[in-house]
């Protein structure tokens, strides 16, 4: 088995022990302690804001600074206009894209 | 009933926009597939059997950067684990067989959830619940395909494109709606700052799950 399919595999085993925990076990209304819905409500944002830096400033585990930067400045611009989330991915795209072919970086 | 009929069509609209806003989400995940050397298959198979975006971008991302099995798991299994507050807070709207609770609890996302809490009888937070999830669960495997079929092999269009920006340009719409909060941008603020600092010191994936340790500042065990 490829390391691929033994992570899709566990992770497909896990979320969904995760998501049928409530309807398969807690039908009659009981909820999850405050303090610890509280934690899985928190926990993503800092875990998403950690994937934009590695996915913007990596590349084999070192940091470089190259086009993606344009790429998520221009996406967050297009986030603080509103734009729809089809736009901003397609504005991330093309504003690297457009920076690549002028720079050559 | 010309309400409930005007109701359910709502729901009916709002659960088929918001699987099409994921649409180049999916085909996002698709490339990330392709450029960490993921098959079609394997692919649609994350995008059917894990069906959880955040954690499958997670997951794959950190396979990309050359993370262990391990750290992909962790990652992935971190960002889900607000579906376990999702599945309680649907539980008493998804009461069934046990076969009907096992196939509807695969939709559990943030998507299925949103649309269903909009509304207060059980009977049509089920049905926000189940036309959200199934919507989305549609495009987004149709998306994935797309992504990882035709653009995998293409690793110059995908650079000349700027496609690889399109990855953290998901991830920060993704975070982006709870960023109206300061306790998020906190959040943010810390987790980013974390990964930035850990990056060159720590095998790839840890700095992502170290970032969960931001939570801890805030102390979420006092009640308040």
């Amino acid at each position: 088995m490829s390391d691929a399919v033994i992570v899709m595999v566990s992770l497909a085993i896990g979320t969904y022990m995760l998501k049928a925990f409530g309807p398969f076990f807690l039908a009659n209304q009981r909820a999850l302690p405050s303090w610890l819905k509280r934690f899985a409500m928190l926990l993503p944002t800092p875990l998403l804001a950690a994937l934009v830096i590695t996915s913007t400033l990596t590349n084999n585990d070192q940091i470089v600074f190259d086009a993606r930067i344009v790429g998520v400045v221009a996406a967050i611009i297009a986030l603080f206009k509103r734009a729809p989330f089809v736009l901003v991915v397609i504005i991330a795209a093309a504003a690297t894209a457009i920076w690549r072919l002028l720079t050559g970086l | 009933m010309p309400d409930l009929v005007n109701t359910r069509r709502t729901i009916r609209i709002q659960a088929v926009s918001v699987g099409l806003a994921l649409a180049p989400f999916g085909a996002a995940f698709g490339v990330l597939c392709a450029e960490a050397g993921l098959g079609t298959w394997e692919a649609l198979g994350f995008s059917s059997f894990v069906f959880a975006g955040s954690s499958q971008f997670a997951a794959v991302s950190v396979l990309a950067e050359g993370g262990t099995i391990v750290a992909a798991i962790v990652a992935g299994l971190l960002l889900n684990l607000r579906s376990l507050a999702f599945g309680v807070s649907m539980a008493p709207s998804l009461k069934g067989s046990i076969l009907m609770r096992a196939l509807m609890s695969q939709l559990m996302i943030d998507e299925s959830t949103a649309v269903a809490s909009n509304h207060e009888s059980y009977a049509l937070r089920r049905y926000g619940y189940l036309w959200g999830g199934l919507s989305v669960f549609i495009v987004w495997n149709s998306m994935t395909w797309v992504g990882v079929a035709l653009l995998s092999g293409t690793g110059n269009l995908v650079h000349d494109l700027g496609i690889d920006a399109t990855i953290p340009a998901a991830f920060l719409a993704l975070a982006w709606s709870k960023l109206s909060s300061l306790q998020h941008r906190i959040l943010a603020g810390v987790g980013a700052v974390l990964a930035f600092l850990l990056v060159p010191f720590v095998p790839p994936g840890i700095p992502v799950i170290a970032a969960a340790a931001a939570v801890l500042l805030l102390r979420p065990w006092r009640d308040r």
